[in-house]
């Protein structure tokens, strides 16, 4: 390592050779590190996890432009619109068709007695166009009552029933007083609000939801005419309907904006924002206090070395070179330990927690980050290595 | 190079502000010759390692002047008397050794300070000045495993490895053994005669008086004797 080093900089790597030197403060500030990119990834996961699963459900769906109720929130935090404004939607150039989406919550409770809400999708079975081809394949069939998809990575469904309805056979259960026949699966998976999703008819959604009617659906979906921009027909659609009671959004202004909403104004997001804050402080405190002890440790070798002439670059030199080792050696067990951690949470929640190759980058360049900041804070003490001291 | 490496004029140096302040050096006058050994002695607090170290470019020069290697160093900007102290050779009572570093790598840095060279060939100076001062054995040993007079060595081998145009020492030999301190001495006084190597080196050791060209006494601050030999 040490030679390695050597010729990276054409000199002694001095950073290096005082951490390894005391290998036990080394490995204290190595597992600091360590920890506070465990607490980052953990946080970053589950909230990567949040906006997983907030935009999971839209897979399912296959739709240029969606209008909403003002009050809603995101796809599946929705309040009713009505359905007028699908016609009125019609008449405006450039869209092509339209539906209504219906959308509700839907507890059931598994043959152990465990309870398990499913996100309920009610669609027009006549519009195949407007749903994902996997949904698209089973449609028909859910023209027959009380018919539905399942989702097969709904948290708690007990393995057979989901290895039954993928060698063909149907699964019934009963629901809202209700009782329905899985058909099918489909994938989409949990979520922090729910534990899957279900798929069915608009007519078997309003005869499972009672209070629910026709002429209020949660959202309308619009697809638009070929070769025509969908900005273009959602400006268009803004100044045709009123825009105090409908929000019109394109597919992925509409995803952003979950994003957006469940990130800053949803408690779960700003509490995961505030632990990768966290996270980040712990890291910073650790590096720095590491490296700012280290400084004072070696105060009279740097005012040695400063008598023999070397400059101020040396010493920042040292002080970021071991920072960048913290970073690596700190980074590398955080980041394996987190994977370890991620597969222990999807196999226990079920949430859609991955990493990102994206993610993986950004962390070790916001250690690198936060280790240099640390080491350019620490090496204000290094004003205190006078080399006139020392006689 | 013209006259004398060292010549100092009218030196004044104060401590503290105010009425704390206490004048430490007294209007010192020196012309210090080339490849020369001089000795500074005196008793505590009489001033010579503040002296040593106003010549050393450590400290600012508060009134009067000292030219180094043709250099004043009075309001000097810090980056040439950066560049100046590269060319000199500090060794200090305390080794200050960097204890992360085998006695190699310390005696290397005294080397990268002048830039990337070839690193073979500074390993092979520095394994030659440690050899020279009886070290060959020591050479990768942590300052942690070295004895005091070991230590010592090695931060004489630091010193002069980079072939410095003035030493500056502060008690060189105190930590050393009879042959050892005869040793370093004698190196120092080879370097002048054969490089021009001018040493001026505080000491109390009586063992070593003998071998100066010259010993310049202070007390409180002022010259009080000045004997060529």
């Amino acid at each position: 390592m040490s030679r390695l080093l050597t010729l990276l900089f054409g000199r002694l790597p001095i950073g290096w050779l005082q951490l390894s030197h005391n290998r036990g403060r080394l490995l204290a500030a190595v597992s600091g590190v360590a920890f506070a990119n465990l607490l980052v990834f953990m946080q970053l996961g589950i909230m990567g996890a949040l906006n997983g699963s907030t935009l999971a459900p839209y897979a399912l769906l296959n739709t240029d432009i969606i209008l909403s109720s003002q009050e809603g929130n995101t796809l599946t935090d929705s309040e009713h619109i009505a359905r007028v404004h699908m016609f009125q939607a019609l008449g405006v150039a450039g869209v092509a068709d339209a539906t209504p989406l219906y959308i509700g919550d839907l507890p059931f409770t598994l043959d152990d007695g465990t309870s398990v809400a499913l996100l309920t999708f009610g669609v027009d079975v006549t519009q195949p166009s407007f749903v994902s081809p996997a949904v698209a394949a089973s449609l028909e069939r859910l023209t027959i009552e009380n018919t539905v998809l399942l989702d097969e990575d709904t948290r708690g469904m007990p393995a057979p029933v989901l290895e039954s309805l993928s060698s063909g056979a149907s699964y019934s259960f009963e629901a809202m007083g209700e009782t329905l026949t899985a058909i099918a699966t489909m994938t989409v998976g949990g979520g922090f609000l729910a534990d899957g999703m279900l798929v069915t008819s608009d007519q078997t959604f309003l005869r499972v939801f009672p209070t629910r009617y026709s002429g209020a659906p949660d959202h309308i979906l619009l697809r638009i005419d070929d070769g025509v921009s969908a900005d273009t027909v959602a400006t268009r659609l803004r100044a045709a309907l009123p825009s105090a009671s409908v929000r019109v959004q394109t597919t992925q202004g509409a995803k952003s904006a979950d994003l957006a909403f469940m990130s800053s104004e949803r408690p779960t997001g700003i509490i995961f924002g505030f632990g990768v804050f966290m996270g980040i402080l712990v890291g910073l405190v650790i590096v720095y206090q590491v490296l700012s002890t280290d400084v004072a440790d070696h105060l009279r070798e740097y005012a040695t070395f400063k008598a023999m002439g070397y400059g101020q670059t040396f010493f920042l030199g040292i002080v970021f070179e071991e920072a960048i080792v913290l970073a690596v050696f700190g980074f590398i067990p955080g980041f394996f330990v987190s994977m370890g951690l991620y597969a222990g949470l999807v196999a226990v929640t079920g949430l859609p927690v991955s990493m990102e190759a994206s993610r993986a980058i950004f962390v070790f360049l916001g250690t690198l980050a936060a280790c240099t900041l640390s080491g350019a804070i620490a090496t204000r003490r290094l004003a205190n290595a006078d080399p006139a001291d020392l006689f | 190079m013209t006259g004398s490496p060292i010549e100092v004029r009218g030196l004044n140096h104060f401590f503290g502000t105010g009425e704390a302040r206490k004048q430490a050096i007294f209007d010192i006058n020196l012309s210090i010759a080339r490849g020369s050994l001089t000795i500074l002695m005196g008793p505590s607090g009489s001033g010579k390692t503040t002296l040593l170290t106003l010549i050393g470019a450590l400290r600012d020069i508060q009134e009067g002047s000292v030219v180094l290697l043709d250099h004043e160093l009075r309001g000097a900007p810090e980056a040439e008397l950066v560049a100046l102290r590269r060319r000199l050779g500090f060794i200090f009572q305390a080794h200050n050794l960097h204890e992360s570093l085998t006695a190699t790598q310390n005696v290397l840095m005294g080397l990268e300070v002048h830039g990337k060279g070839n690193a073979a060939k500074q390993r092979i100076a520095s394994h030659h000045m440690l050899d020279l001062l009886g070290l060959a054995a020591r050479r990768d040993y942590f300052p942690a495993n070295l004895s005091g007079g070991q230590k010592q060595r090695v931060a004489v081998a630091r010193a002069l490895v980079s072939n410095p145009e003035i030493v500056l020492a502060d008690e060189p030999t105190a930590a050393l053994d009879k042959a050892s301190g005869h040793t370093v001495v004698e190196m120092l006084k080879s370097l002048g005669k054969t490089r021009g190597t001018t040493t001026v080196m505080v000491t109390h050791d009586a063992r070593i008086l003998e071998m100066a060209d010259r010993i310049i006494t202070l007390e409180d601050g002022r010259v009080v004797t000045d004997k060529s030999q």
